[in-house]
C-alpha cells in the first residue's frame, strides 16, 4: 500500500526549528542534520533508455530504465497503462563478507517497494499495454541503498524521457545513540535504534514510501520524518542538477 | 506568471508557470499550476506551454512512414519490429492483393522495410502498409537508430540537412519517423553518416547545428581524400621499389 500524506506535514515542518536539543557530532563526524556527500549523474549507459550513477557517502548504486516496451508476459499487461517492473541487485562484492549472488527475501522486498515507490509519479496511463523496467545494481553498500536506488531510478526514468508529475527523491532519518539523526550510516542503522526510510514527490509533498525498522516515540518520529523531508528535498535539488548538466554545457 | 524562459531545460516535476496559462504538450495542470512532465525544451506560444522531449519512444501514428524489420512470419502476415513498444504487422493482403503465396518467398525474417502506418486501433494493433512512393524492402545499406524526436533535426528545414549529408557522401539515405535511419553507399561513407547522424542526434537541443554539421563534414571527408591520395603514393613507390 502507498501511503500518501498531505502538504500538510511539510508545512509544519518548515514551521519553527528542527530538532535543536542534543547536537552532539556523530560517529563520522556529521550533525545531527547534515547529510552525506552526495553525487549524481545522469546518461551513464550507452544500451540503455535511461540510466543514472548515484553515490551517497560510500554507496555506489547504478540504474537503468528500458522503455516503454512491449510486454510479452501477457498475464501482467494492463490494457489501459503501463506496468513498472522492477529490480533491485546487489552485486555480491557490494559489501564486506560476499554476498550470495541473485535475488533473496530482502532484494526482493526491496524491488518491489521501489516500483511501489516510483509508480505514482510516472504517467503510466500513456502507454497502455506496455512495460517500463528498471533495474538497480548496487555496485558498494554503506547503509541506505533502498533510498539511494529509488533515488537514482527515478533519475535514470526522467533520463530516459519517461512522462513523470514529479521526480521520486528517498531519503532515510533516525535514532541512533539517543539522537534523530538524518540519512544514517551503515553503522547508524545497525547499532541505532529506529530506521525510517521515505521517498516522496518533493513538488506536492506526496509521500510515496515510509517505513520504519525499530522503536521511535510519536515525537521522535514526528522529528525524524521532518528530518527525512528535508532530507529529500536536498536530494532532489542534486537530481534536477544532474539532468541539466547532462544537456548543459 | 511565468517562472521559465522559452529554450530553457526543464525536468519533470518544474513547475512551468502560474495562472492563467494552457497546458500543451509535454505538461499537465495540477490546479492553477502547468508542470512540465518531461526533460525537455520549453516551448511558449502566446499562453500555451509545451515541452519538447529531449529523448521518447515511437509512438505510432496513422500516416507516419517507418522503417521496420521482419521479426516473425506468421499464417497470413508478417510481424515488424519498429522501434517502438507497439510492433507492427503488415497483412499479406497488402502485398499480394486476394491470392495467398507463401510468405517467406516474399519477405524473410531479418528483412528491412519502408512502410506507411495505415491504422492504429484501440488496442494499439498497429497496421503497416507498403502502398505508396518509395516504400518497400531495403537492399543492403545499414540502420542507425535515433531518438524520434530528433527526427525533424536530422531532416532539417525543407531538408537543408539531410540533403546536405546526402550530396557530401554520395549516400542514399531514408529517414523513418520512428527514429530509424537507413544509409546505403560506400562502406566508408555509411560509416561517415553514421558519426554524423550521431553527433547531429546528441547535439540537436544547440542553435546553428546545420554548419557546424558542415565543417564536421569537410573535416572529415576532406582528411578521408588525403589518405587515400597518401596511400596511392605509397603504393606507387612500392611498385617502384619492386621494379627495381
Amino acid at each position: 500500500m502507498i501511503i500518501i500524506l498531505t502538504s500538510k506535514l511539510i508545512k509544519n515542518s518548515n514551521k519553527g526549528s528542527l530538532v535543536t536539543s542534543g547536537t552532539k557530532k556523530r560517529p563520522d563526524g556529521r550533525a545531527f542534520d547534515e547529510m552525506r556527500h552526495l553525487k549524481i549523474e545522469a546518461g551513464v549507459l550507452e544500451r540503455a533508455d535511461g540510466s543514472s550513477y548515484v553515490e551517497i557517502g560510500d554507496n555506489k548504486v547504478l540504474a537503468a530504465v528500458y522503455g516503454p516496451r512491449e510486454l510479452y508476459v501477457r498475464r501482467l499487461l494492463k490494457p489501459n497503462m503501463a506496468i513498472l517492473r522492477c529490480r533491485y541487485n546487489m552485486a555480491p562484492f557490494s559489501v564486506e563478507d560476499r554476498k550470495r549472488p541473485g535475488p533473496d527475501r530482502r532484494s526482493i522486498e526491496i524491488s518491489k517497494i521501489t516500483a511501489e515507490a516510483l509508480n505514482p509519479a510516472v504517467f503510466l496511463e500513456k502507454f497502455p499495454r506496455s512495460t517500463i523496467d528498471v533495474f538497480i545494481e548496487v555496485l558498494q553498500a554503506e547503509g541506505g541503498t533502498r533510498c539511494a536506488g529509488i533515488t537514482a531510478a527515478s533519475v535514470a526514468l526522467a533520463d530516459a524521457g519517461i512522462p513523470m508529475r514529479d521526480m521520486v527523491a528517498a531519503c532515510a532519518a533516525g535514532k541512533s545513540e539517543g539522537q534523530v539523526v538524518m540519512d544514517l550510516s551503515e553503522w547508524e542503522d545497525k547499532e541505532g535504534e529506529a530506521d525510517l526510510p521515505i521517498a516522496m514527490m518533493p513538488r506536492t509533498g506526496d509521500i510515496t514510501l515510509l517505513q520504519m525498522d525499530g522503536h521511535l516515540t510519536s515525537d521522535e518520529f514526528e522529528k525524524a520524518l521532518d528530518l527525512a523531508i528535508k532530507g529529500c528535498q536536498i536530494i532532489s535539488e542534486e537530481q534536477k542538477n544532474a539532468i541539466k548538466n547532462r544537456y548543459g554545457d | 506568471m511565468l517562472l521559465i524562459e522559452d529554450k530553457q531545460i526543464v525536468v519533470p516535476g518544474e513547475i512551468l508557470a502560474e495562472g492563467d496559462y494552457h497546458s500543451g504538450r509535454g505538461t499537465f495542470k495540477d490546479v492553477d499550476k502547468v508542470c512540465s512532465s518531461l526533460v525537455g525544451l520549453v516551448a511558449v506560444r502566446d499562453k500555451k506551454i509545451s515541452v519538447i522531449p529531449l529523448q521518447s519512444k515511437y509512438i505510432p501514428k496513422r500516416g507516419d512512414v517507418v522503417i521496420g524489420k521482419i521479426s516473425d512470419i506468421r499464417f497470413s502476415m508478417w510481424e515488424l519490429d519498429i522501434n517502438s513498444p507497439y510492433s507492427g504487422i503488415l497483412p499479406a493482403a497488402e502485398v499480394f492483393g486476394k491470392e495467398k503465396r507463401e510468405l517467406n518467398r516474399a519477405f524473410d525474417v531479418g528483412d528491412v522495410l519502408f512502410l506507411r502506418v495505415v491504422d492504429v486501433d484501440e488496442v494499439k494493433k498497429v497496421k503497416l502498409g507498403l502502398k505508396g512512393r518509395g516504400l518497400g524492402k531495403f537492399r543492403g545499406g545499414i540502420l542507425i537508430h535515433i531518438t524520434p524526436t530528433k527526427v525533424p533535426r536530422l531532416i532539417g528545414k525543407k531538408g537543408s540537412m539531410i540533403n546536405m549529408i546526402k550530396d557530401q557522401t554520395r549516400c542514399e539515405v531514408v529517414v523513418g519517423q520512428n527514429g530509424v535511419v537507413w544509409v546505403k553507399g560506400k562502406p566508408e561513407m555509411e560509416r561517415v553518416v553514421q558519426k554524423v547522424v550521431k553527433t547531429i542526434e546528441e547535439e540537436a537541443h544547440t542553435s546553428g547545428l546545420t554548419d557546424r554539421i558542415r565543417d564536421m563534414l569537410l573535416e572529415i571527408l576532406g582528411e578521408g581524400k588525403e589518405k587515400t591520395e597518401d596511400v596511392k603514393k605509397e603504393e606507387d613507390e612500392f611498385k617502384e621499389e619492386l621494379i627495381q
